[in-house]
């Protein structure tokens, strides 16, 4: 009964027509943008309402989007590191290792520092400086990937798996191959709230607004697209494109470094050979957001709506087939067949699109 | 009078309500050479590919010896012995010259493995019957573009050809590649064989041809025999409107003063040696040679991609280093490059993009962002300044013509405001009309107060927008001339020479 009420409840509020609103002022801005994230858009709203519609009870529910957003919160900020580096025409293959390394040396500096009969300010001084030295180890370990492709001129896929080597083997070389657990204290970065929203939630949309600042109206941004889609051009246009390259890099290891403060914070343990699998499915999602794999193009908005999209639906068919035995592994097979399938969707869109380019000449 | 080989008759073509031929007539015959000249969007292109068979035309037909059809299919046109051959060849680079030339003959037999010897025997008897000799085991991919040239005519004699349309054929070709093509192609003549050649170099077509016809905006302007055409009556039917070509007047007074510009003894090793000269303000200065002259070096260092080793720059009386790009544009430099698509332009890009590269970080609002209204201002500025035609800025630098391509890359570097500007081939693949609108632009800027520097090999553009000409000789300067004293004729000879 008190379901009906609410129901009734919000149609009166006129919430309903809000939120209709709203979705329609978003498709018009998404539209202004490009088809990519429109097309998103609708996926990831149309796998929300089959879902909140299959299951009624259990979906929509705010319990549901609490623990949704604990979940992909640090693979949405993987994913914005991975975008970085993939605009400039590149990859950073050593996020994880970098997250990794983050939270290791992390619980080295809570434990030190905080140990349990220490009293409380220094405790949080104590989360304090690890928060800040994680994210300078992010930035070196990125500052190190930027020199070795933009100074030296390795190629991004190899300097990043040479870097990905050398992080998680320093990593292992600091635990001796056990992992390293956290302090109380930080665990609520990982699992606290702030007005019922995941704290880690809040810190991926802190992220996102950022980057999509930062890409949409700096000068760094418009500078990191147009050197990724000709680099040779932006060389002749005065663009420092070492300069641009090593920042880029650094702020993608700044952010690799985010990420493993939350896993830090989230799962209370750090090991060198977390996640391993999470560096493609950053990939992934950076694909799957609309990053060109040949640099240029991408937009951060995307990038959250494909993490958006592939959360509601593997939440959604764990709830389904919580009963039937392997539920957990249909998680990645479900992503594999929305990455294929929208990336059929995109190539055929995209040939469309040619073809009618060749068929319409240029006015003389 | 030989007889018609070729006929086409009332050929319309239309894409999406645009008519790219409109009622298009004209015969090959037997042993001509038959030159279609226009510029680019006449529907050069798109004639060709209704003769090879790839377009349907909408109307019309087309008559190959004799024999009438509504529409030709790629197959047909290979077999009445229409052999077309494109821009890029379509040879394979890592198959040798023998294989490329015998593959299609041995495919079109049906065999079903590749005789060597045999190949080499077929290949060497197609070049023999151009009097060319080359080396049967080399790779296609390491060979100059005019070796591609002969190997895809001699492949095409094998399928016996009886028209072989070529088209833009010299575009890539040197002065003496060009000669040499233009006797394979009056041997073919001798045989009986035609020729269309799609160009749009209007003195290799007065030099070739038996009979010219000149397409504009997709009809025929005039189909007439050779001899009735010399150069401006050519460019007249092409554009529609007399192409004027007054030579810059620079004015000797302002050359009293510090110049702008001012080189001494600059030397990069191996590239180019003692380069010292003095450009002023509102000068146009040409620098020539041919490739491999030390010219586009020359350009590179002064705008720092690879920086001079000695010797020393001034600009406006102070020496300075340049080391990088971005050193360049501090002082004032921008460089317009020889190509283009990939150095000069972010194609996938907007055309607003393309123009505020170089300033971004000049567009910057109080808090560091950009500032939307001032980015367009600007972009508007120089899309209204140089009358660069696009219905919206925010369209892809890629959806341009050539002509206004080139005019975003000069918008780019106007934009910031340059004290000079190094033009490296500003109007290379630009069409005529387009291109004397780029060179009134150029002469415009110098007039306002713009030094200029021209590196090209284009002599009636430097001619016609120099006051000076330099002329570069294995990575020295040899010579020097003032435009209004020196002939087309006298400056080709000069840079043929050594």
């Amino acid at each position: 009964m008190s379901d009906y009420n609410n129901h009734l409840d919000n149609n009166d509020n006129g919430n309903g027509k809000n939120s209709f609103q709203e979705r329609f002022n978003a498709t018009r801005f998404l539209k202004i943008q490009d088809w990519n994230l429109m097309r998103l858009f609708l996926i990831t709203v149309g796998i929300f309402i089959v879902m909140s519609l299959l299951m009624p009870t259990k979906f929509p529910r705010v319990l549901n989007f609490q623990s949704m957003g604990f979940q992909m919160s640090e693979i949405g900020i993987l994913g914005i590191a991975m975008a970085l580096a993939m605009i400039t025409g590149g990859i950073d293959l050593s996020l994880n290792s970098v997250a990794n390394l983050t939270g290791i040396l992390c619980s080295v500096i809570l434990t030190r520092l905080a140990g349990p009969n220490v009293a409380e300010p220094q405790v949080g001084l104590a989360v304090f400086l690890a928060i800040v030295i994680g994210l300078v180890i992010g930035i070196v370990c990125g500052l190190l990937n930027g020199f070795l492709i933009a100074y030296v001129g390795i190629p991004a896929m190899l300097a990043t798996l040479g870097s990905m080597t050398l992080f998680t083997g320093f990593a292992f070389v600091i635990t001796k191959g056990t992992g390293f657990f956290g302090i109380e204290a930080f665990q609520k970065i990982g699992n606290g709230y702030v007005a019922g929203i995941p704290i880690p939630l809040i810190i991926f949309a802190a992220v996102a607004v950022i980057m999509i600042v930062v890409m949409n109206n700096s000068s760094f941004g418009l500078k990191l697209y147009l050197l990724g889609s000709n680099p040779k051009a932006s060389i002749f246009s005065g663009i420092d494109n070492r300069k641009v390259l090593l920042r880029t890099y650094a702020l993608s290891g700044m952010l690799a470094a985010l990420a493993g403060i939350v896993i830090l914070g989230r799962t209370n343990s750090a090991n060198p050979d977390y996640g391993a699998s999470y560096v493609l499915q950053a990939l992934l999602i950076a694909v799957l957001g609309g990053v060109n794999v040949n640099g240029g193009f991408g937009k951060i908005l995307g990038l959250v709506l494909a993490v958006f999209s592939l959360q509601f639906l593997s939440t959604g068919l764990n709830m389904l087939l919580f009963r039937s035995p392997g539920a957990n592994f249909f998680k990645m097979f479900s992503w594999g067949a929305l990455i294929i399938l929208f990336m059929i969707i995109n190539v055929v869109s995209e040939r469309r699109k040619q073809r009618a380019s060749i068929k319409k000449p240029k006015p003389a | 009078m030989a007889e018609k080989f070729l006929e086409v008759k009332n050929i319309s073509k239309s894409f999406a309500g645009v008519h790219a031929l409109d009622d298009v007539s004209f015969e090959v015959r037997k042993g001509e050479i038959h030159c279609l000249v226009g510029e680019n969007g006449s529907g050069k292109s798109t004639m060709i590919k209704i003769i090879a068979g790839v377009y349907e035309p909408d109307e019309g037909e087309i008559i190959i010896s004799g024999k009438s059809y509504k529409r030709l299919h790629p197959i047909d046109t290979i077999r009445e012995g229409i052999q077309i051959i494109y821009q890029d060849f379509s040879l394979f680079p890592n198959f040798t010259v023998a294989e490329n030339i015998a593959l299609n003959k041995q495919l079109s037999e049906n065999r079903k493995f590749f005789h060597k010897k045999e190949a080499q025997q077929v290949a060497r008897a197609a070049l023999e019957s151009i009097n060319i000799k080359m080396d049967l085991d080399s790779l296609v991919g390491t060979m100059s573009v005019a070796d591609k040239q002969l190997i895809a005519i001699s492949r095409a004699l094998l399928q016996d050809a009886k028209l072989i349309i070529m088209d833009e054929p010299t575009t890539a070709l040197t002065g003496r590649e060009v000669k040499s093509l233009f006797k394979v192609i009056n041997d073919l003549k001798a045989r009986g064989i035609s020729t269309m050649f799609v160009s749009h170099k209007l003195n290799e077509v007065l030099e070739i041809a038996d009979r010219t016809m000149v397409f504009r905006n997709g009809k025929k302007i005039i189909d007439a025999d050779a001899k009735e055409f010399d150069q401006s009556k050519m460019v007249y039917y092409m554009t529609g409107r007399k192409i004027e070509s007054d030579s810059y007047d620079f004015g000797d007074q302002n050359k009293s003063g510090t110049p702008l510009l001012s080189l001494n003894n600059l030397s990069s090793t191996g590239r180019f040696k003692d380069v010292s000269f003095d450009l002023y303000k509102q000068e146009v200065i040409g620098v020539t040679g041919l490739l491999g002259s030390g010219r586009t070096e020359l350009a590179l260092a002064l705008f720092g991609i690879n920086p001079a080793d000695k010797g020393s720059i001034q600009i406006e009386g102070k020496a300075v280093k340049i080391n990088n790009p971005q050193d360049a544009l501090k002082h004032g430099i921008g460089y317009v490059p020889e190509d283009r698509l990939t150095e000069g332009l972010f194609l996938e890009h907007s055309i607003g993009n393309n123009i505020v590269v170089s300033i971004v970080n000049k567009l910057l609002s109080k808090i560091g962002l950009i500032d939307k209204n001032t980015k367009q201002k600007e972009i508007d500025t120089w899309v209204k300044d140089l009358s660069i035609k696009t219905d919206s800025a925010d369209n892809p630098a890629k959806s341009l013509s050539g002509g206004n391509q080139q005019r975003v890359v000069l918008a780019k570097w106007l934009a910031s405001n340059p004290r000079m500007l190094i033009l490296n081939g500003p109007t290379v693949g630009v069409d005529i009309g387009s291109k004397s609108e780029l060179h009134e632009i150029i002469k415009r800027l110098a007039g306002e107060g713009l030094g200029v520097l021209v590196m090209s090999d284009d002599i009636p553009e430097l001619l016609h927008i120099c006051n000076r000409i330099l002329l570069m000789r294995g990575g020295k300067i040899v010579d020097e001339f003032q435009a209004s004293q020196i002939t087309e004729n006298e400056l080709a000879e000069k840079l043929a020479e050594g």
